[in-house]
């Protein structure tokens, strides 16, 4: 069974067609790039898998299951994680508490008024776990707005896997860092364990390109090429969608 | 807690609960009064305002209903009990209706749809003359006698009162150091990642509105029994704004914050409207201070300011630290 299967997805903005026809199939501990130059649709193609957006036509199916018409604050719920490009984190609060959100989302007593959130040390201990997993344990206290563009970056990925998901969807985790930064995400990304199914989007292709196994290559919101990395970059049709000629 | 909190603490208890003792004059003990139920109120809005990002511009409206509802039932004859339950659930129903309209937008749309409602209320308290007896309004006789005590008096009032904002506060506390509150200040900072961390924005944000709806008819009750009347003026745009203001210049937010808010437009309200006849102007004057001076609201400010003063002497004290123990100051 696939984990992500997206099949004939299209999502039209007034006139403007963002994306036409996409089907995309990821093999469970797959590790997939979605490649391609600004304006192709990887964003709103992740925005449409996880529900931010609904699509015009076609399904979306985590497991084999129909999730096209699951609201958004379900399907994390069904294992789906996400970064964001733009990094949305909890400005005014801790590492901690920002990953202790992450935790509390998939758990019964987000919705409990009367108990102390600090004494819940299953998610406490949980988040600690999950900063120390991408390198963050020493700040972990530290006030999100004392943190680095590079950390910020790790706290996004500490939020999606402190939710255990399934499907983990990375929206551009390299952009805007240093090179040392760069190495840092990327050991962190590459000790996730095979049971996480991983698509990762990159505009940049240099970067991300030894992480993946097969690569996408989407063009005006359509999948102009698909297969392993080396089918992809030898493809010419990959030299002309970044190169020119 | 810290020890400095809990000395602060204490002492800010044993001077509310001695105050009838040391404020003799029954003019002063019912200010008291008014400070702790529109502090009720101000927390009841702070919930909105400062933890979930939602300005309402209508609680008013709620805070009259609740008023009305108590006085019309005690008018027709029922008892204060049943009065004030149904008064509590009327409140709530309302705030339910409330909160479903106007929680399908957030930001502006938010704040023009709680206007909206709020003004609808009051020209439903303005023109329903059949119930809500139009400008004339409607007078409340006798106060409730819970376990037989009468809160006839100023002091037996005050007293009734500050164990309800005791409560009321109590709750408060808990309530924001909850798994729900840490929530509902997410869903105020960033509510699409709210929504991808799997929590239900929309429903988070309805009982939000319930729970501030059920402090300010609260506070509405303990109103409507304190002046024992009750006219459209109570639930109109200005007393909206009011605790709006509360709010904002005591520290949205804070727990604090709203009670010093309250303290500081009812002390310039009702005491020194005495001695200076445009008292509007003044409170004008004071906001406008406030928001130049500590835009983040009085109670912040002032501890921002307190570290500030701190630093300054612990700097001045460091040179004198480090010779002594040769380690340098924390």
């Amino acid at each position: 069974m696939t984990a992500l299967t997206v099949s004939g997805l299209r999502k039209s903005f007034g006139g403007l067609h963002v994306t036409k026809g996409v089907n995309l199939n990821v093999e469970p501990g797959e590790r997939r790039l979605i490649i391609g130059p600004n304006g192709a649709g990887k964003t709103t193609l992740f925005n449409l898998i996880t529900g931010e957006l609904t699509p015009d036509d076609g399904s979306v199916k985590l497991f084999g299951e129909d999730i096209t018409h699951t609201p958004a604050r379900r399907r994390p719920h069904l294992g789906m994680a996400r970064t964001y490009q733009i990094i949305t984190l909890f400005a005014r609060d801790t590492i901690m508490r920002n990953v202790t959100l992450a935790l509390l989302g998939l758990s019964k007593s987000r919705w409990n008024p009367l108990m102390d959130l600090a004494r819940q040390h299953h998610l406490t201990d949980a988040a600690r776990q999950a900063i120390e997993r991408v390198g963050l344990g020493h700040i972990a206290d530290r006030p999100l707005a004392q943190t680095s563009y590079g950390e910020r970056r790790r706290v996004e990925i500490a939020m999606a896997l402190a939710q255990n998901p399934k499907v983990l969807l990375l929206d551009e985790p390299y952009a805007g860092l240093s090179i040392d930064e760069r190495r840092d995400v990327h050991d962190t990304l590459l000790a996730i364990p095979r049971d996480v199914t991983i698509v990762m989007i990159e505009h940049n292709m240099d970067v991300a390109l030894d992480f993946a196994e097969r690569i996408t290559l989407l063009h005006f919101g359509e999948v102009i090429v698909e297969g392993t990395r080396a089918e992809v970059v030898a493809d010419p049709r990959t030299r002309e969608v970044y190169l020119g000629h | 807690m810290s020890t400095r909190a809990t000395i602060a603490l204490g002492v800010a208890l044993l001077a509310l609960v001695t105050l009838p003792y040391w404020l003799t004059q029954i003019y002063y003990v019912n200010v008291a009064s008014q400070i702790l139920f529109y502090a009720i109120f101000a927390l009841g809005v702070n919930l909105l305002l400062g933890y979930a990002g939602l300005v309402s511009l209508g609680h008013a409206g709620l805070f009259g209903i609740a008023s009305y509802a108590t006085a019309y039932l005690l008018a027709a004859g029922f008892g204060h009990t049943l009065s004030i339950v149904a008064a509590l659930i009327i409140g709530l129903f309302s705030t339910a209706i409330f909160a479903a309209l106007s929680l399908r937008t957030a930001g502006i749309g938010f704040i023009m749809i709680t206007l909206a409602l709020g003004e609808i209320l009051w020209g439903l308290a303005y023109r329903w003359i059949s119930i809500t007896n139009g400008d004339n309004g409607i007078s409340v006789h006798g106060r409730p006698q819970p376990f037989g005590l009468s809160l006839a008096s100023a002091n037996s009032f005050y007293y009734a009162t500050l164990f309800v904002f005791l409560l009321c506060v109590i709750v408060v506390t808990i309530f924001v150091r909850s798994p729900f509150g840490a929530a509902l200040k997410g869903t105020r900072d960033q509510p699409r990642r709210m929504t991808a961390l799997g929590y239900h924005v929309w429903m988070i944000r309805f009982w939000a509105c319930m729970f501030s709806g059920l402090l300010t008819c609260i506070a509405g009750i303990l109103f409507v029994y304190y002046t024992q009347f009750i006219s459209p003026q109570t639930v109109a745009l200005t007393s909206s704004a009011e605790v709006v203001l509360m709010v904002i210049s005591g520290g949205p937010a804070t727990l604090l914050g709203p009670i010093v808010g309250a303290g500081l437009v009812v002390v310039v309200k009702s005491v020194v409207s005495g001695f200076i006849e445009r008292w509007n102007f003044l409170l004008g004057a004071i906001f406008v201070a406030i928001v130049i001076l500590m835009p983040e609201g009085l109670v912040p400010g002032t501890v921002r300011l307190w570290k500030l003063g701190w630093r300054k002497t612990m700097a001045r004290r460091r040179p004198a630290v480090i010779a002594k123990t040769g380690e340098p100051a924390p």
